[in-house]
């Protein structure tokens, strides 16, 4: 690789064993400085994702929103006050991030072959997931064009929010009705193409690559360094303790 | 040289039969057909003859694993084994090509088929890139198939099925779900494909015309029974076309032919005044820069005459109907009532609370089950009446009257998603015309309405439109069904490149 590394790169099981990871490694410590440590390393891994900065935006709002609510709440209602509610908003965010990083730094089905052909799952569940996704902006299409069909049928839930929950049910039933049936299809088109009836051969192969190879150790590293500096600050404070 | 294996297959039934799961009767029984290879067969019968079930079994989804639940009789084999989907040399084409792409990209769905036969990797390369030759697919392998329109992406499906190098290859009316330029193209791919192979075809579609020159044999089935027809096209058509036809089969030269009353005309009901669309946000397709699919589109829509919106799929005659129906408003501009509509509430449709909306314009979408709102097919047509606030006995009359006229009084009480295509059309229509006050709204617009419908439903809808026009009503349509253009249209707007011309009808 001639360029900088980036996380698109790398094998998307790399990421997610990652991701993984840190969000299984930060579960006992619950101090801000562990935790703040792999957040502030985890960020500076950002500007390297490959992701445009558009989506990178429009992700950022929701991920603040969820850590600055979490830390309020935990400041009104906890008994830690702020340092214990700023940690568990730090915490939160470590734990996420590398996640909603493996996520979009990911396509589909490279996800899938590499769940497949490194990790080892299973093809069924793993092909299935994948032609599942392909309905998605199907089902939006369908959810706009039976909010059109109510309001054609007389149905409007106005400003009573007693109506406005009832309707939505009703439409989330049609739309579920359409779901299976065109999930019943694809299953249908996938059979025909004789899915699971036998070994499968894969047409794209999913390298491993030393790059994800060091991910890992890094992510190992990381922990690690988190863990010894909190401990030597003397800030460390682990789960239960 | 197409279709890399040489020879054919061989299909044999006999005796054989399906019943679908939870149902008393056979869809099928005692089916007895030999296909010779390299045969080209076109299969017909009234709907819900248990044709696609036939193709399904052939392509070996009828086992015990499979997802079509049904218990099946007697003898069915393909080159003399039984039918099975994991041995590769069957192709099957259904309906929808949205709901057969497996993949986001072009290439790998063509691969999935070889994937699941254990084809090595190199070898399946070869034949992606060969079957999405052979189909004309214009875009790269990387290309996503969420981006195609619907003639390729069915292309895309075709290219699928030919990578698994099928000897027998079975088409579901492949270009049902198309517009006519969408499946032009696919009939042409098939005809190419067809004259290079000699694989088997069993084919089944409505709409025979378009197909007679794909087939060298016509097998007409029927409902709960075996074969009753099997020749030549022509000996076919000349023996048992008119007996096909009133079954519903779209047969060549038996088209119906209905007595329609003639237009009265009037004033505008409805003006769309400089009305500019984009498309809804799309969820997944990326870096879709925002387009206009109407610019600037001025339009009136007049009292007791039919208006049709033609033009191509996606070109915008489906947002132009919701938009002169009032469902959804426009980017600029306003669709605003004329006449005896301005009448009742000035304001621009969209403005319009949902039960005055419903009462005075009435709307039939293209897949009917999204307008249902109830368990019952009586609860369906007493809904709107109920909620205009009509007495008890009033409602049951209207509805009582409803159903006579749109042949639901058998079904009254059961549920709407149950009901056959045909049956959901009607009851769609009924509903619509259930919530006006004078046994129907002011403005009726319809998505296309005889969209897959056999030749009786088609008929009765056609019959029904006439006589609302007849009655002073405005009728808006959005089709591209030739023969209702021909039969019932006053004023044709062609919708294309965001524009909407009003065409003279000759």
């Amino acid at each position: 690789m001639s360029e900088a590394p980036r996380l698109t790169g790398l094998n998307p099981a790399a990421k997610l064993i990652a991701a993984l990871g840190i969000g299984l490694g930060l579960v006992p410590a619950v101090d801000v400085v562990t935790g703040g440590i792999v957040l502030a390393a985890v960020l500076l891994c950002v500007p390297f994702s490959g992701v445009d900065r558009r989506t990178l935006l429009i992700l950022a709002g929701p991920f603040m929103l969820m850590g600055l609510s979490s830390a309020a709440v935990n400041y009104l209602y906890g008994e830690q006050g702020l340092e214990g509610a700023i940690g568990v908003a730090v915490r939160l965010l470590a734990i996420a991030l590398p996640g909603l990083l493996a996520a979009i730094t990911s396509d589909p089905t490279d996800m899938a072959d590499g769940l497949v052909q490194r990790l080892k799952v299973p093809e069924r569940p793993a092909m299935g997931v994948l032609a599942a996704l392909r309905l998605v902006p199907l089902l939006a299409d369908q959810w706009r064009t039976i909010t059109l069909a109510r309001r054609a049928r007389g149905l409007e839930a106005g400003y009573n929010p007693l109506n406005v929950v009832r309707l939505f049910f009703g439409r989330l039933f049609a739309l579920l009705v359409r779901a299976i049936r065109i999930g019943t299809l694809l299953a249908t088109a996938m059979d025909a193409r004789a899915f699971g009836t036998g070994p499968r051969t894969h047409a794209r192969i999913s390298r491993w690559r030393v790059a994800d190879t060091l991910l890992l150790v890094g992510t190992a590293l990381l922990l690690a360094v988190a863990y010894t500096v909190s401990a030597r600050l003397g800030t460390l404070v682990l789960l239960f303790s | 040289m197409a279709l890399a294996n040489a020879r054919g297959a061989r299909v044999e039934l006999s005796g054989w039969g399906w019943k679908h799961a939870g149902r008393a009767a056979h869809a099928l029984r005692g089916v007895d057909l030999v296909i010779e290879p390299g045969e080209r067969v076109l299969l017909l019968g009234a709907s819900g003859a248990g044709k696609s079930t036939l193709l399904h079994a052939l392509a070996g989804l009828t086992g015990p694993d499979s997802a079509i639940g049904g218990d099946q009789e007697g003898l069915l084999r393909v080159d003399g084994e039984p039918a099975s989907r994991g041995r590769g040399g069957v192709g099957l084409v259904a309906q929808d090509p949205e709901a057969q792409l497996v993949m986001a990209r072009a290439g790998d769905d063509v691969a999935f088929g070889p994937e699941n036969l254990g084809v090595a990797r190199g070898e399946i390369w070869s034949r992606v890139e060969r079957a999405l030759a052979e189909v004309g697919f214009p875009y790269g392998l990387g290309h996503s198939t969420g981006a195609l329109s619907g003639g390729e992406k069915q292309r895309l499906v075709i290219a699928g099925a030919l990578a698994m190098r099928p000897r027998l290859l079975l088409l579901d009316e492949p270009t049902a779900n198309l517009d006519p330029v969408g499946g032009a193209l696919v009939r042409d791919l098939l005809a190419r494909l067809l004259s290079e192979s000699e694989a088997t075809l069993v084919l089944v579609e409505h709409r025979v015309a378009e197909v007679m020159d794909l087939v060298d044999r016509v097998v007409v089935v029927e409902p709960g029974g075996g074969v009753i027809a099997d020749g030549a096209p022509a000996k076919v058509f000349s023996e048992h076309g008119r007996a096909l036809a009133e079954q519903g089969v779209w047969v060549p030269g038996e088209e119906p032919s209905p007595d329609l009353p003639s237009a009265p005309g009037g004033a505008p009901m409805l003006a769309a005044e400089g009305v500019t669309a984009r498309p809804p946000f799309q969820l997944g397709v990326r870096a879709a820069a925002p387009r206009t699919v109407l610019e600037d589109v001025d339009l009136t829509v007049p009292a007791g005459a039919v208006t049709a919106l033609t033009g191509p799929n996606g070109a915008g005659k489906s947002t132009l109907l919701t938009l002169l129906a009032g469902l959804t408003g426009p980017h600029r501009g306003r669709v605003v009532p004329r006449g005896a509509l301005a009448e009742i509430d000035r304001r621009p449709l969209v403005r319009w609370p949902a039960r005055r909306l419903a009462r005075h314009v009435g709307t039939v979408f293209q897949h009917a089950e999204d307008q249902f709102v109830t368990t019952e097919v009586r609860d369906e047509l007493r809904f709107a009446p109920l909620r205009a606030g009509l007495g008890e006995t009033e409602t049951e009359s209207r509805v009582g009257e409803l159903m006579e006229r749109l042949r639901l009084t058998p079904l009254a009480n059961v549920h709407p998603y149950t009901l056959s295509g045909g049956e959901k059309r009607r009851l769609s229509v009924a509903t619509a015309l259930s919530s006006g006050p004078l046994h129907a709204p002011d403005v009726l617009a319809l998505d296309e309405p005889t969209f897959g419908q056999d030749t009786r439903t088609w008929t009765e809808l056609v019959e029904l439109l006439a006589e609302l026009r007849a009655e002073g009503r405005a009728i808006t349509v959005a089709t591209h069904d030739g023969l209702l253009l021909s039969h019932l249209t006053d004023v044709r707007v062609r919708v294309a490149e965001g524009r909407a011309v009003a065409e003279e009808d000759e």
